[in-house]
């Protein structure tokens, strides 16, 4: 069982990065506009200009 | 159209790297073509760095560099594209920013984290306990959950320790009192247990109590926060600006902040007046309803006051703005505002009330425990924790869920039929009411005024009135252009200030407005009064031929009485409480059949009703919508404005309801009497399962296998009774609310 010292810190860690990486999507707006981000995906700005 | 321009320039506001940016109300954007089409048209001007529409709140942010492109031109091409962009006043749309959303969001964030990882260790340390866990793992699982509990409480558990030390402070319980207890013990009794390498820690029912408090505390903010944003949407299509006259005599729109006293404001016919202050030049008639809920028109003349909030007639009128000096009718209402929001802050809430009777019981039962083991001759210690363990057992997240997860569905449910919440305990309130008090103008009736009869469609003389009426904002115009359904406007149109319109038609003269000014005599205009009593009058005189009088009158809503029957019949007691003149009231109580009517009240008067209505005992509804209103709907018990009302009204109201309809009014008190009925039960099952865990907890048999079943179980009937509420609800009308919005908004 002392394989357990090396990979609940692991999990841990990898937990915390998910929270890590949630915290800042909120910090930089991602939930502001939930109901225009699904439209935005049919947009095709970025196809070359033909 | 209005005649000056709007100083867009005064709602930009500093950005980052030297850009400004602006916030826009944007009317109109439905769909995810109009975001791309707005987006795209923006990014085609120098100098745009970003455009971004928000379609959740239809607000438009643009960020752009100040020197290549002003902010008219930004407006000018939305215009161009086909959108109406309305200006946040930048000054109150930095305090909108939502804060609490976002610290409850963190607070859930972490928590969720935290019992995630927690249960896992739990769930090991459990079915170890049943096999072969060696007392080392154990330990360290029990260590490694501590290290993550106790930083998550510290900072998860702040929004309900801060209103546990509120509430403490002033000498009151609430729900926060128990759960902070029970959290801190549970955390507290678990290191000490760890310490001691006992089998059981409860690290996990801390946080995971934390977690599903969070949960229903933010979906009851988010719920909250669509209403506001919705609002403040209306608020800024009613634009909070101002037409300022500069010195050099030219006019710029500006926002109301950067308006000072001794400035001079021009007021074009049809608008709003935006300040309190005193005509300097020009004459006009006044829609005062909003303040008085007098539906007549006043006139005004240079050197008399007029009031922010009411409605100018035909004539441009420039207005001195006048000190704030505490004087003035806003400032009044603003007091009486205040009051009354106080007195009504005393209300406790459900779940308040229970944890009041819960608390010392759950308090008293522990510390009973405690000695009851020790007169059994226990060790101190051990005793203790199974005081504590009661305690704990007695905290499950059904009690905390109980209310929320009621007032989330409800909440969706009365938004289904067009009710916006405002205020956390107006469910609540809602449920416990048995007297209405309605306004009239406005609220029974709609806002805008209408005929009182049918005009004949063959009637040349009115038909030619209606053309002329498309020259002029004034709503009675408006209301005979809709009525003759007029689209050709006449030529050389001339507009007699404060009077009516004049225009000449082969060889005769035409002429629309008041009735002196059409020259008829007040036999005439008697007589019309007798038929249609409180109406306001609109005539027409087409050369020598007799003057044609058109009586008008705000219509009742279209499903008023149907709802006042209904509400009759529900055993609710109704009463009509009016600023607008006694014929008016008296013909619409009698249309509804309600038989309790005051006419020409001051919104003082409309508080001493209220204070009286009180005093008896009775739980009190106010519906309005005016500024004459805005006090006693703080003061009321629970209040209900439609959408339409003004600004401060919304605000000071606990519920706001879309549409054309009375009908929400129903809705709303139905709904809230169910909710009312699921909160209880909830708060009925929690208890339950409480008196079937408490004696468990008491002899000293809490295992984690009882924990964790009475946390599930208790928590997963408590949501599956709110859940309830949805079923048997139709859907009231079809349709997204947000369609019906714009909708109301494009007819206004």
């Amino acid at each position: 069982m002392d394989v357990l010292i090396y990979l609940i810190p692991i999990a841990l860690f990898l937990g915390g990065l998910g929270l890590v990486a949630f915290l800042w999507s909120l910090k930089s707006g991602q939930y502001d506009d939930l109901e225009g981000a699904k439209w935005r995906i049919l947009e095709d700005d970025d196809l070359p200009e033909k | 159209m209005t005649v000056h321009q709007r100083d867009w320039q005064a709602f930009v506001t500093p950005g980052k790297d030297g850009a400004v940016h602006m916030d826009l109300a944007v009317d109109g954007i439905t769909c995810a073509a109009c975001m791309g089409d707005i987006e795209r048209g923006l990014k085609r001007l120098p100098g745009i760095r970003t455009a971004r529409v928000n379609l959740t709140s239809q607000r438009l942010g643009v960020d752009w560099v100040e020197d290549e492109t002003g902010a008219d031109e930004i407006v000018a091409e939305l215009a161009r594209l086909g959108y109406t962009a309305h200006p946040f006043d930048p000054a109150s749309h930095r305090e909108r920013q939502d804060k609490t959303g976002k610290e409850l969001l963190r607070c859930l964030a972490v928590a969720g984290f935290a019992g995630m990882n927690i249960m896992l260790l739990s769930v090991s340390v459990w079915s170890g306990n049943a096999t072969d866990i060696t007392p080392e793992t154990r330990d360290f699982f029990h260590w490694l959950s501590a290290l993550i509990a106790l930083p998550t409480v510290a900072y998860s558990g702040r929004p309900f320790l801060k209103s546990a030390l509120n509430a403490l402070s002033s000498g009151r319980l609430n729900m926060d009192v128990p759960i902070t207890i029970g959290v801190s013990l549970a955390m507290a009794l678990s290191l000490v247990q760890t310490a001691q390498h006992q089998h059981h820690a409860y690290f996990e029912s801390a946080v995971m109590l934390l977690f599903f408090l969070l949960v229903g505390r933010y979906l009851d903010h988010n719920m909250r926060g669509r209403t506001r944003s919705f609002a403040e949407n209306i608020a800024a299509l009613k634009a909070e600006v101002a037409a300022r006259i500069n010195a050099d005599g030219s006019v710029r729109e500006v926002p109301l902040s950067k308006i000072t006293a001794g400035d001079l404001v021009l007021v074009s016919g049809g608008e709003r007046v935006p300040v309190d202050g005193a005509v300097e030049t020009g004459a006009s008639e006044i829609d005062q309803s909003l303040v008085t809920g007098e539906s007549l028109l006043v006139p005004v003349k240079p050197g008399q006051r007029v009031y922010a909030g009411t409605l100018n007639g035909s004539g441009a009128l420039q207005v001195r703005v006048e000190a704030a000096s505490g004087a003035t009718l806003l400032d009044e209402v603003n007091r009486l505002l205040e009051t009354a929001s106080q007195a009504k802050s005393k209300y406790v809430r459900i779940a308040d009330r229970a944890a009041r009777l819960y608390a010392p019981l759950v308090h008293s039962a522990a510390a009973l425990t405690f000695f009851g083991w020790l007169l059994a001759g226990l060790e101190w210690q051990p005793a203790l924790v199974i005081s504590i363990s009661v305690l704990i057992i007695t905290c499950p997240c059904a009690l905390g869920l109980a209310v929320p997860a009621v007032q989330v569905v409800a909440a969706g449910q009365l938004f289904r039929h067009g009710v916006l919440l405002n205020s956390g305990n107006a469910i609540e309130c809602l449920s416990d009411v048995d007297t209405i008090l309605f306004d009239k103008t406005g609220t029974l009736t709609l806002a805008e005024p209408e005929l009182c009869a049918a005009i004949d469609p063959q009637d040349s003389v009115t038909a030619l009135g209606g053309r002329l009426a498309l020259a002029s904002r004034h709503p009675l115009s408006t209301a005979l252009v809709r009525a003759t359904g007029a689209i050709m406007p006449l030529p050389e149109v001339k507009e007699v200030s404060g009077a009516g319109l004049e225009t000449r038609v082969g060889d005769e003269t035409l002429r629309l407005g008041s009735p002196e000014f059409c020259g008829a005599s007040a036999a005439e205009v008697h007589a019309v009064l007798q038929g249609a009593p409180g109406a306001s009058l609109l005539a027409i005189r087409f050369g020598n031929r007799p003057v044609k009088l058109l009586a008008f009158r705000q219509k009742l809503r279209s499903d008023a009485r149907t709802v006042i029957d209904h509400l009759k019949a529900q055993g609710y007691a109704l009463e009509i409480l009016s600023g607008d003149t006694q014929p008016a009231v008296e013909s619409c109580a009698q249309a509804l059949g309600i038989t309790v009517w005051q006419a020409g009240i001051k919104p003082a008067q409309k508080i001493a009703r209220l204070e009286e209505l009180q005093r008896q005992g009775r739980k009190v509804l106010m519906v309005g919508d005016g500024l004459n209103d805005a006090p006693a709907l703080a003061g009321a018990h629970v209040s209900l404005s439609p959408v339409s009302a003004v600004h401060l009204s919304q605000a000071a109201a606990d519920a706001v309801f879309l549409g054309d309809k009375l009908q929400p009014v129903a809705d709303a008190l139905r709904l809230a009497k169910r909710a009312r009925a699921a909160i209880e039960q909830n708060l009925w099952i929690s208890a339950l399962y409480n008196v079937i865990a408490v004696p468990i907890a008491v002899a000293g048999f809490v295992t984690p296998l009882v924990a964790a079943v009475a946390m599930s179980a208790s928590s997963l009937a408590v949501t599956a009774n709110a859940l309830k509420l949805r079923w048997g609800e139709g859907l009231a009308e079809p349709g997204p609310v947000r369609e019906r919005l714009v909708n109301r908004e494009r007819q206004g």
